[in-house]
């Protein structure tokens, strides 16, 4: 409670006038294209708020993994590390769990589930492990090496749907559906699966351990200031900012294992529209505020389910929301370095 | 008052050299000034850089520029080359008044700047940097022609197409010389080109130096190696507090004149007399030394030190000549290379840039007080921070150490330099070392924050921490301490009991003939 600018929300107040700067340019936009802006944002509207079914099985299905890997995106980020990798990293853990399914099916579920779960956290922490280790090693920048390995994953994917993952038939690029026992159980009456309440309890689990442990409160001292968390905090901090990136990996597998258990039941190509990139935005928008991130989170989903609610109703063009997602990172990046450059003298 | 006193008495003794307290007259013009600068004054906030500073350099001519770490020097010659607006004052360029605001109208009127600090571009060949600088074209051949006659000119040995990021120190610096010299300079400003060069390479410096001036040009060369200026100028002027103390033919001056000019001679304030029972010894350096990063002097050799509690010790350096490596392996965060080094109880570090090294700028006041207390009961318990808890201690000590801020919970980067300096010395205190060792504790800071920041650090001595401090400025220094040492050229030399200014002062800037240097201040008694 007490934890200090962990818990302060003002910085959200620019996250929220960021939104509505692209939502306004958003109409405008389309008011200029000649389509009719309120029946576009209503349209909008009514696909990702428009009735129960929409809530859940749109808007709060494609939450989830923005939630997650944005949670991991800030654990990271909060440790002084830039993760670019988690769609590669999403990928590796979907690859993991999709290859524990099969290996477990025969367990019962409350055993299946969580060893998937395990698998997946460990491939994605795998696929960050060479960027930590070229970073500690030889300051290479994990921007880069954590980019690249995306295309190296989705390349292994490719590989493994037409190959030693390939469903026994033969014919599609894709695995067989995973045992049921590895399914994840659905909110009746929707497609909503679990994963959504890992993804809250996650983000809970997250906010307590950067606010009010020891450990998070060096993380976040190392990642904001290294040579004076080392210095005064006798941190490593190098070595917070690895630790950081290795879990912000393994959070981005664990989604991946979510999609496949909770959505797609199988392993195929183009499994994520871009999950580890749009959940940048997220976490950026809820200034990586764990909390913060469930709210950015359901409402890019919101913003993604009203896409496409928006396309088939009003005829607008669904990647049109990028516009949106764009204008928003963009003011949100806008006001944070106009806040840095702000030369504030008080008290002398 | 005495010590005044005193002052008065030793000034009166000496007739010889012309007394610091008068500045004399600017130089008789015995040819046109190239480059000259009148009654400049500039304030920075409540500091005065200069105050009223004349100097000027003539075609033909070697200006030595002297002084200690911030007596304007700098300063002067950066309102030279537009990169300072002067408050007061006129830049003249050939004898016209010149309106300089930047530095590119400085490089049309023919002045040319060797940084402190390279400013080359590493991925760069030599030729394109001084393509870059000089505002060429991008004619890569001939560029690297012209740079190429341009070196042979100067006799700088200097391969045009070499990687600036590859080149040894010594070339890195050639090339700062050509680059600044390529759009035509006349006027050559250095400001402390030597700090990282082998004694070899400055000769070389010098030699090119000298050539220039041969062949028509003028250079201003600003160090604060005594031995320096009287062997390449022609004229030195000397600076002290943002006046000129001395200016005139290198020729007529000697070192103790111009150390005397550099430093003043006030005596030093008499430290508190030591209580005749040694203390227990904090610290003590047996044979130590450890390494600088690279191009930051020579680190610190072989040092043996032994410091007390309830000692302030002072290290009196000038930058670069390994008081930071001795501290900071002091504190503990720097590795010994070789010999010993034993403490007694917790050390804190209170480092030199406030900003950067002992700050979460971002960040409440309540986190940044727990950053160097967090692992001590009232501020965590079993792995958990005590937010609220830690937020009310810190309340304490803003009160406790007039740190002046709306509360806890704003963040850092708001107080102003003073405040978060006194932030950073009541955490250290807060954490009760047994040693605390500041580096240049007072930067930045006006008369008042200083006095504080000081006060904080005899109190924290009264109460049995041993100090082990560092400041450029030799008054502080002295002030501050009861007992001063001396790091030049990587060694430490301890000088007597009640060591004046004057011996500590020759001791400080004789880095060049260090041995001599230590050999006058030790056979004192």
């Amino acid at each position: 409670m007490s934890a200090p600018s962990t818990f302060d929300l003002r910085p959200l107040t620019t996250s929220a006038l960021a939104l509505a700067a692209g939502l306004v340019l958003l109409a405008a936009g389309l008011a200029a294209a000649g389509h009719d802006p309120a029946a576009a944002l209503g349209a909008m509207w009514r696909g990702a708020f428009g009735s129960w079914y929409a809530f859940t099985s749109a808007t709060l299905l494609r939450a989830t993994p923005l939630i997650v890997i944005g949670l991991g995106f800030a654990l990271a980020l909060r440790g002084g590390a830039l993760n670019i990798g988690a769609e590669g990293q999403f990928y590796a853990g979907a690859i993991a769990a999709t290859w524990a399914a099969f290996q477990l099916g025969a367990l019962p579920a409350p055993l299946a589930i969580p060893l998937t779960w395990l698998a997946a956290l460990a491939g994605g922490a795998l696929w960050v492990l060479v960027p930590v280790v070229l970073k500690r090693r030889f300051g290479v920048l994990e921007v880069i090496s954590t980019l690249l390995l995306n295309f190296v994953a989705e390349a292994l994917v490719s590989l493994m749907v037409q190959g030693p993952m390939q469903e026994p038939a033969g014919i599609y690029p894709q695995s067989a559906p995973i045992p049921a026992a590895a399914r994840l159980p659905l909110l009746p009456g929707t497609r909503l699966h679990a994963g959504f309440l890992v993804a809250l309890a996650l983000a809970a689990a997250m906010a307590f351990l950067l606010a009010r442990t020891v450990w998070g409160f060096r993380l976040r001292a190392a990642g904001a200031a290294p040579r004076a968390a080392e210095l005064i905090g006798r941190v490593d901090a190098g070595r917070f900012a690895g630790v950081a990136l290795l879990a912000s990996g393994a959070i981005a597998g664990l989604a991946g294992a979510l999609e496949v258990s909770g959505v797609s039941y199988a392993l195929y190509q183009n499994l994520s529209p871009g999950y580890g990139f749009t959940a940048i935005a997220v976490a950026l928008l809820a200034r990586g505020h764990p909390l913060g991130i469930v709210a950015s989170g359901i409402l890019f989903g919101a913003l993604e389910a009203g896409a496409g609610a928006m396309q088939r109703e009003a005829g607008v063009p669904s990647v049109t929301v990028y516009v949106v997602e764009a204008v928003v990172i963009l003011a949100v990046l806008l006001a944070d370095a106009r806040g840095r450059s702000t030369p504030a003298v008080a008290g002398a | 008052m005495r010590d005044g006193q005193g002052g008065r008495d030793g000034r009166d003794g000496r007739d010889d050299p012309p007394s610091p307290s008068q500045p004399p007259q600017p130089p008789q013009p015995s040819q046109p000034s190239l480059l000259s600068l009148s009654a400049i004054s500039k304030r920075f906030g409540p500091v005065t850089a200069l105050d009223g500073v004349d100097f000027a350099v003539a075609a033909g001519e070697v200006h030595a520029l002297l002084g200690e770490n911030g007596a304007g020097k700098s300063t002067l010659m950066h309102v030279a080359y537009g990169l300072v607006a002067p408050d007061a004052g006129v830049v003249s360029v050939d004898g016209h008044p010149a309106t300089i605001r930047s530095p590119r109208d400085a490089r049309r009127l023919g002045l040319g700047m060797v940084h402190q600090h390279f400013t080359s571009v590493p991925a760069f060949t030599v030729a394109e940097n001084v393509a870059l600088a000089a505002g060429w074209p991008a004619r890569p051949r001939e560029n690297a022609h012209r740079v190429g006659e341009l070196a042979a000119r100067l006799g700088l040995a200097l391969d045009p197409a070499a990687r600036a990021g590859l080149l040894s120190v010594g070339l890195r610096q050639r090339l700062e010389i050509v680059k600044a010299l390529a759009p035509g300079a006349r006027v050559l400003l250095l400001d402390e080109p030597t700090g990282v060069l082998a004694p070899a390479e400055v000769e070389d410096l010098f030699a090119t130096v000298r050539g220039f001036v041969r062949e028509g040009g003028a250079a201003v060369l600003i160090t604060h190696a005594l031995d320096e200026a009287l062997a390449v100028a022609d004229r030195v002027t000397v600076l002290r507090a943002g006046r000129v103390t001395l200016s005139g033919p290198a020729a007529e001056q000697d070192h103790d004149a111009l150390a005397r000019a550099m430093l003043g001679t006030e005596p030093a304030r008499h430290a508190p007399v030591l209580p005749s029972i040694r203390p227990a010894v904090v610290v003590r350096f047996d044979r130590v030394t450890i390494p600088a990063e690279a191009g930051r002097g020579p680190g610190a050799r072989d040092v043996s030190l032994t410091v007390h509690a309830g000692e302030i010790v002072g290290v009196a350096a000038v930058e670069g000549n390994g008081q930071r490596e001795l501290l900071r392996g002091a504190a503990g965060v720097l590795a010994l290379a070789r010999g010993s080094l034993d403490r007694t109880g917790e050390a804190v570090l209170i480092p030199e840039d406030r900003t950067t090294e002992a700050l979460l700028p971002d960040l409440s006041l309540t986190e940044n007080a727990a950053l160097g207390l967090a692992d001590r009961p009232g501020w965590s318990e079993r792995g958990l921070m005590r937010w609220r808890e830690a937020r009310q201690r810190t309340a304490v000590l803003l009160r406790e150490h007039d740190v002046r801020a709306p509360g806890p919970d704003v963040t850092a980067r708001t107080l102003s330099g003073g405040n978060q300096q006194k932030l950073v010395v009541a955490r250290a205190l807060a954490a009760e070392p047994a040693l605390v060792v500041a580096e240049h504790p007072a930067r930045g800071l006006d008369i008042g924050a200083t006095r504080a920041v000081h006060a904080e650090l005899r109190r924290a001595a009264a109460a049995g921490a041993a100090v082990l401090f560092h400041s450029p400025y030799l008054d502080e220094v002295l002030g501050l301490a009861t007992r001063v040492v001396v790091m030049t050229g990587g060694r430490l030399v301890e000088v007597g009991a009640g060591a004046g200014r004057e011996e500590v002062g020759r001791v400080m800037v004789g880095s060049k003939v260090a041995g001599q240097g230590s050999k006058d201040a030790g056979a004192r008694p």
